[in-house]
């Protein structure tokens, strides 16, 4: 493979990576309790008072889509050729109650991330990126803004506690309405905007003072519980004429119930979001400790769907740590109809990017490591506000380095699906999958690879 | 589909006679015999200058929401959650009393109501005037962002919570955690106030203050003496999570 930007300098590692046979030749012995992120956490706790704030998911080791294998055809399957027959990849979204579903080319949305949280020049390059593939993109906790609209062929208005910038006509603009109930990151928490990154522009989207810390409702001002979002959806099929569908978002806490109750509340299509999704500023505590993997969460809701007769007409949509063609491949076979990315899209404008390496070690960060989204200050121009640092990032060399990154997600799920002998990314099924853990194979519901073990099933 | 009486001179040879023009862009709606799903897509059709009544509402939800036409709809009876949601201009009069979400997040034009009104009214509202003659329920104003809310008689708690931007009027008394994490919206309360949430304080009643509050009652067509409110807003003091701190974050 050609590397064709500067590699990863130790200028810009993390101390903890140096000298490790050093410090196990002078006998040192790390504590696998107090680790020393643990140890440094605990001294900036005590320096300041206050808990960490970051962006990014859940860091900590996890079963995932890694633990997960695929059962390429052999004598009881014949394989598609893998650049000869077809496999087709596009998606159908919201066909249960809406007028005009959404139609994508592709099952690899793009989550929402908010103007605000990110410059409008991110917001640009991820609607051009996504346009250019025929996927959608989606708004935050900020509104829609007129750039985001512009550049997205397909978009999805989020409809969050706070309806910062809410408004009938955006709302009849947007091409799906989803309501956001949670996030993978954060579920049961609201959102968060230091004041850094609250400009002018973005005060006055979300009508606020300029410069405050602005942390945003966890529970929706109007409805409570699942008769209630039934009203509401009601409310808003009314306002869009039954036109526009409409997702319910959910961070992966309960997915079973969870997703029965927005199918019984009326929604079209299921976001559900495992805690590996990112988050703009969350606590670290809540990142790393609330809600359950991506992983888990699919089958319980996949679950819920089949067991009420409506996997495949409620469309179901996954994210939280999506990263290859694979992860896609594995999410589809779990019984998804699409997944969405965040934190990759974000990666593949140009977050963390190696170039930046000395201006992450001056953060006290290093490229592969920058989380600190909250802050503004993000050298890649992403994160941030700054209108110096946001203009570092062209949004149609970001847009296309997105889309490549999305066509080679695609192609990379179409390869695994052809040699599973499917000719849709839709026809991957658990039968396709097995399990490298006792854990995943739990989760997933797939077998041990080589027996016909599911742990809790049979 | 709507079962429309309209023009009302149609039926009405005396009021034909008389020729009124304005008789013409009068319509009728019964919902006893027509979804609210007609009654909506018939307002969005709407144009400038029509006025709609609307009957045996029966407490339906989502009654007349999404109004982008300068109309005039009398809801006669009571309506369920949401009535008039998202409104964006013209007037909606209910004859009763409206369930939860009353106008929310309206954007423009006036909302009112007769009698009293559920919980969340008027929540995350960006602008125009809603009227409620009765009491609201808890929430009330919930993150406003902009709207004017004038209320003839008491609110429920934890109203204004978050609310950012907008008049809330209260002619009668306030219930616990007034203004919980308020931003920039200002509050006019009349009579006793239970208690006032985190970072609301009581605030002078200046010379301006008594001028916009004379206009809201005025435009809510009431005769309470501005001089008899008190004001209450933010201290401003959780603008910032932790000051002391606030370069650790």
């Amino acid at each position: 493979m050609t590397i064709t930007s500067e590699p990863l300098t130790t200028q810009g590692a993390a101390p903890r990576n140096i000298a490790e046979p050093d410090i196990a030749a002078l006998g040192l012995r790390e504590s696998a309790t107090f680790d020393r992120a643990t140890i440094a956490d605990i001294q900036r706790a005590a320096a300041t008072g206050v808990y960490d704030i970051r962006g990014w998911g859940a860091k900590r080791q996890l079963p995932h889509f890694d633990d997960l294998l695929f059962l390429g055809a052999s004598m009881s399957r014949y394989p598609l050729e893998g650049y000869r027959e077809k496999c087709d990849t596009d998606v159908v979204l919201g066909d249960r109650h809406a007028s005009r579903p959404l139609h994508l080319q592709t099952p690899v949305t793009i989550a929402g991330m908010s103007f605000g949280a990110l410059s409008a020049n991110a917001k640009e390059a991820l609607g051009r990126g996504a346009s250019e593939v025929g996927t959608s993109t989606t708004t935050g906790d900020g509104g829609m803004t007129p750039e985001e609209r512009g550049q997205s062929k397909h978009l999805v208005y989020q409809y969050l506690p706070s309806r910062y910038g809410m408004n009938p006509d955006d709302l009849r603009k947007a091409d799906a309405i989803e309501i956001v109930l949670g996030q993978g990151a954060k579920p049961g928490g609201g959102g968060m905007l230091l004041g850094q990154k609250i400009t002018e522009r973005v005060a006055g989207m979300r009508t606020l003072p300029v410069g405050i810390d602005q942390r945003s409702a966890s529970r929706h001002p109007d409805w409570t519980g699942p008769d209630d979002l039934e009203i509401k959806i009601g409310e808003l099929r009314e306002i869009t004429d039954w036109k526009t569908p409409i997702y319910v978002k959910i961070g992966a806490s309960r997915p079973y119930y969870d997703t029965a109750l927005a199918v019984k509340s009326g929604a079209d299509v299921v976001v559900v979001d495992g805690m590996q999704g990112g988050t703009a500023a969350t606590q670290q505590v809540f990142i790393e400790n609330v809600g359950i993997p991506t992983l888990a969460a699919i089958p319980q809701a996949v679950q819920a769907l089949q067991e009420l007769g409506v996997h495949r007409k409620v469309q179901l949509i996954v994210s939280g740590g999506i990263r290859t063609g694979a992860d896609v491949a594995k999410a589809m076979a779990l019984g998804a109809d699409a997944v969405a990315i965040g934190t990759a899209a974000l990666i593949a404008l140009g977050d963390n990017d190696p170039r930046y390496a000395a201006e992450y070690a001056a953060l006290g960060s290093a490229a592969g490591f920058y989380d600190d989204f909250q802050d503004g200050r993000d050298p890649a121009g992403i994160t941030t506000q700054d209108p110096e640092l946001a203009s570092r990032l062209d949004p149609v060399a970001a847009g296309k380095r997105l889309a490549n990154y999305l066509r080679v997600l695609t192609m990379e799920a179409q390869t695994i699906a052809r040699a599973c002998g499917k000719s849709h990314l839709h026809n991957l099924e658990p039968e396709d999958l097995v399990a490298l853990t006792i854990e995943a194979s739990a989760m997933a519901r797939v077998p041990l690879a080589g027996t016909s073990w599911i742990p809790g099933v049979k | 589909m709507v079962t429309l009486t309209a023009p009302e001179t149609s039926t009405a040879s005396a009021e034909e006679a008389a020729g009124t023009e304005q008789s013409l862009d009068s319509f009728s709606v019964d919902l006893a015999g027509s979804p609210v799903r007609d009654l909506n897509q018939a307002l969005h059709n709407a144009v400038d200058g029509q006025s709609w009544t609307v009957t045996s509402p029966g407490g339906k939800h989502s009654l007349a929401v999404g109004i982008n036409a300068d109309v005039t709809v009398t809801v006669e009876g009571h309506a369920g959650y949401y009535a008039a949601g998202m409104h964006q201009k013209g007037d909606v009069t209910i004859n009763g009393n409206a369930g939860v979400g009353l106008a929310e997040n309206i954007m423009s034009g006036r909302v009112h109501v007769t009698g009293d009104a559920s919980q969340s009214a008027a929540a995350t509202g960006h602008g125009g005037l809603v009227v409620i003659d009765g009491n609201a329920g808890a929430r009330c104003g919930i993150s406003m962002k902009g709207v004017d809310i004038v209320v003839g008689g008491n609110i429920g708690h934890m109203s204004a919570f978050m609310a950012q931007a907008g008049r809330l009027v209260v002619c009668g008394d306030a219930g616990e955690a007034l203004g919980d994490s308020i931003y920039e919206t200002r509050l006019y309360v009349k009579g006793t106030v239970a208690s006032l949430g985190a970072d609301c304080i009581e605030k002078p009643l200046k010379a301006e203050h008594l001028a916009e509050l004379g206009d809201l009652l005025a435009a809510a067509g009431r005769i309470d003496d501005p001089a008899d409110f008190k004001r209450y807003g933010s201290a401003r003091n959780l603008y910032h999570f932790h000051v002391d701190n606030s370069t650790s974050y």
